[in-house]
């Protein structure tokens, strides 16, 4: 009965710290498609990116692959105001974006996946930090620094955002562009320009999120597929354009998943946010904390 | 022109198409054919739901995999005739496509979309999880040489693919001159608009979704036999998902010319660089021929020449 409880809690937490890391991935998201209803199907690919840079950063210079995230967050958000300038220009103005902003945000998920493996092949990457490997043990509870440095970095970056997004004139209005544009726009501010700040943030978020990512497991191209789902799962269930829905609705799949991995195998855990998506959708589309 | 004048006229340029391979007598030509053709049927299927409608599919590949598995299903029972296999691929694919529907199509276009992509990551997982059908090993199907009547069993899944285009077109040029039609293009212009006026958008958008997923089911239904040993990866290949969006957004969406022109167009050029250059360099050419086109061409190639002929009048 001890051995069962024993992997019951470190299931939990084990669930709880992935929690954390699906956090960091799925932020980008819940900015961009939550708060300003683009839905960017792409955002696993500039994670991957986001993994890549990390990995040739560490392995040439050998910084920490996190500080190397933060350093590129400038180029990322230059990245993310570039494409929403060409979605905006191309799609959101002429009204086109469900079908073809839509196809848009697909070509650039697969033209970015397809690059990586002319230039990196279909290997496995990995980066090494001091914290891959090392454990920290309190009871039978266990804690793997290789999960436990990420969901930490993952949450600062959750509160950095919150705060931001409630406490300065920008954050704020991003938040108003969800609500109401015209509004806005009579405040003083351009819907377009704040929209364009978001989403620059959004993709910035990826490169941090990137960098975890490969801490977390070793990365080839074609991995970010697999976070497609679970981001957009997460998305919907803490309730769209809410950032403390999405750390709730992270660590609920997040735990669903370890337990899932713990007893019915690591090969079915894909399933699983497939499935919240669909339930979530048929039964409170809203999500957690749906405004 | 009538939709029987229209079918009759197919077939016949079917019938020539058949007689003109089977004249070049390349059994290479008939490999790189059924490909196309394969393309063309999935980019029809493709625009029946995303160019008629304006719901987005992203997992052509899980309806395409979901009918060359259910093939497999049945190959292990026992063999049947390849048509009776495309019927219960198209059937399996059209009610996954219907419960998708179902639960998603209330909701924004976007949810669809995107339960459609994680649908192949999930399907994906439970066909490597299942032993029955090869799991992550793949499955073997032994297919005969020859057939009585036709000959070389290449040049029979030919024929078979032929008369899948046939059908595919058929129906979406039957549905753009339908009532059906008409109701799909309102949803696409304004749903809100629709849906007040009295069109029942709901039923029409799971009918479009019923057919598109049954059509790609159809189109994969008789691919065990053509690549003989049929993997999860390969089966779930993103190029599927890819070419399907990417054909009908090259060729035009607005009606059953464009993925017809964009198929054969990308498909040929695709068959012709897989074998000069390589196959990852061939998807980055149609990825950034996608982006290129949905940018600077929303209309695609129809609309391009349609824009032409205008100016020159």
């Amino acid at each position: 009965m001890e051995l069962s409880f024993d992997l019951l809690i470190n299931a939990v937490i084990a669930g709880i710290l992935l929690g954390g890391f699906y956090t960091a991935v799925t932020l980008g998201v819940s900015i961009s498609f939550g708060i300003l209803d683009i839905v960017n199907i792409a955002h696993p690919a500039f994670i991957i990116l986001g993994s890549y840079i990390a990995y040739i950063v560490n392995t040439r210079l050998g910084i920490d692959p996190i500080a190397v995230s933060i350093l590129m967050l400038p180029v990322f958000y230059l990245l993310g105001a570039g494409v929403y300038q060409v979605y905006y220009e191309s799609f959101e103005r002429r009204g086109q974006e469900s079908l073809r902003g839509l196809s848009f945000f697909f070509g650039l998920l697969f033209v970015t996946e397809v690059m990586l493996i002319l230039v990196f092949g279909v290997d496995y990457r990995y980066v090494e930090a001091p914290y891959i490997g090392p454990s920290w043990r309190l009871g039978v509870m266990d804690f793997p620094l290789r999960m436990l440095v990420p969901c930490i970095a993952a949450l600062t970056l959750f509160a950095a955002l919150e705060l931001y997004l409630s406490y300065t004139f920008i954050g704020r209005a991003i938040k108003a562009v969800a609500q109401d544009q015209l509004a806005l726009r009579l405040m003083g501010a351009s819907p377009v320009r704040i929209k364009r700040i978001a989403f620059g943030i959004s993709i910035a978020t990826a490169s941090v999120a990137g960098a975890l990512l490969i801490i977390i497991q070793p990365v080839e191209p074609s991995v970010g597929r697999e976070y497609i789902g679970r981001v957009f799962a997460i998305c919907v269930l803490g309730g769209l354009g809410s950032l403390p829905g999405t750390v709730i609705g992270a660590m609920l799949l997040g735990i669903l998943e370890s337990f899932t991995a713990t007893f019915y195998g690591p090969s079915w855990a894909p399933a699983v946010a497939f499935g919240v998506l669909l339930l979530t959708l048929a039964f409170r589309p809203a999500g957690l904390l749906g405004r | 022109m009538r939709t029987r004048v229209f079918l009759l006229l197919l077939i016949a340029v079917a019938i020539v198409v058949f007689f003109a391979t089977r004249w070049v007598n390349n059994d290479y030509v008939f490999f790189a054919g059924y490909t196309v053709l394969q393309f063309v049927v999935l980019s029809t299927a493709w625009n029946i739901l995303g160019g008629y409608t304006g719901y987005v599919n992203f997992g052509s590949a899980a309806f395409f995999a979901l009918g060359a598995y259910a093939t497999v299903f049945l190959h292990k029972l026992y063999p049947l005739p390849i048509p009776l296999l495309i019927v219960v691929g198209g059937a399996v694919s059209g009610i996954v496509g219907l419960g998708m529907g179902y639960l998603t199509l209330r909701l924004r276009g976007a949810f669809f979309a995107i339960a459609t992509l994680a649908l192949a990551v999930v399907l994906q997982t439970l066909i490597v999880n299942w032993d029955y059908v090869g799991g992550s090993r793949g499955a073997y199907i032994i297919r005969p040489n020859e057939i009585a009547l036709i000959g070389p069993y290449i040049q029979y899944l030919f024929l078979v693919m032929l008369a899948l285009v046939v059908i595919a077109l058929t129906v979406a040029r039957g549905i753009e001159r339908s009532r059906l039609g008409y109701g799909f293009a309102t949803i696409r212009d304004d749903e809100l608009a629709a849906e007040a006026s009295g069109v029942p958008t709901l039923r029409l958008k799971l009918i479009a979704t019923t057919l598109s997923g049954a059509l790609m089911g159809m189109a994969g239904a008789p691919f065990p036999y053509y690549i003989g040993y049929l993997q999860p990866s390969s089966a779930f290949g993103l190029e599927y998902a890819v070419n399907s969006i990417a054909m009908p957004m090259i060729g035009g969406t607005t009606s059953w010319v464009g993925p017809l022109i964009g198929a054969i167009l990308l498909g040929s050029l695709q068959q012709i660089a897989t074998v000069t250059i390589s196959s990852a360099v061939n998807l980055l050419i149609v990825g950034l021929l996608l982006v290129a086109f949905v940018i600077i061409a929303p209309n695609g190639i129809v609309g391009l020449v349609q824009g032409w002929i205008r100016r020159t009048k």
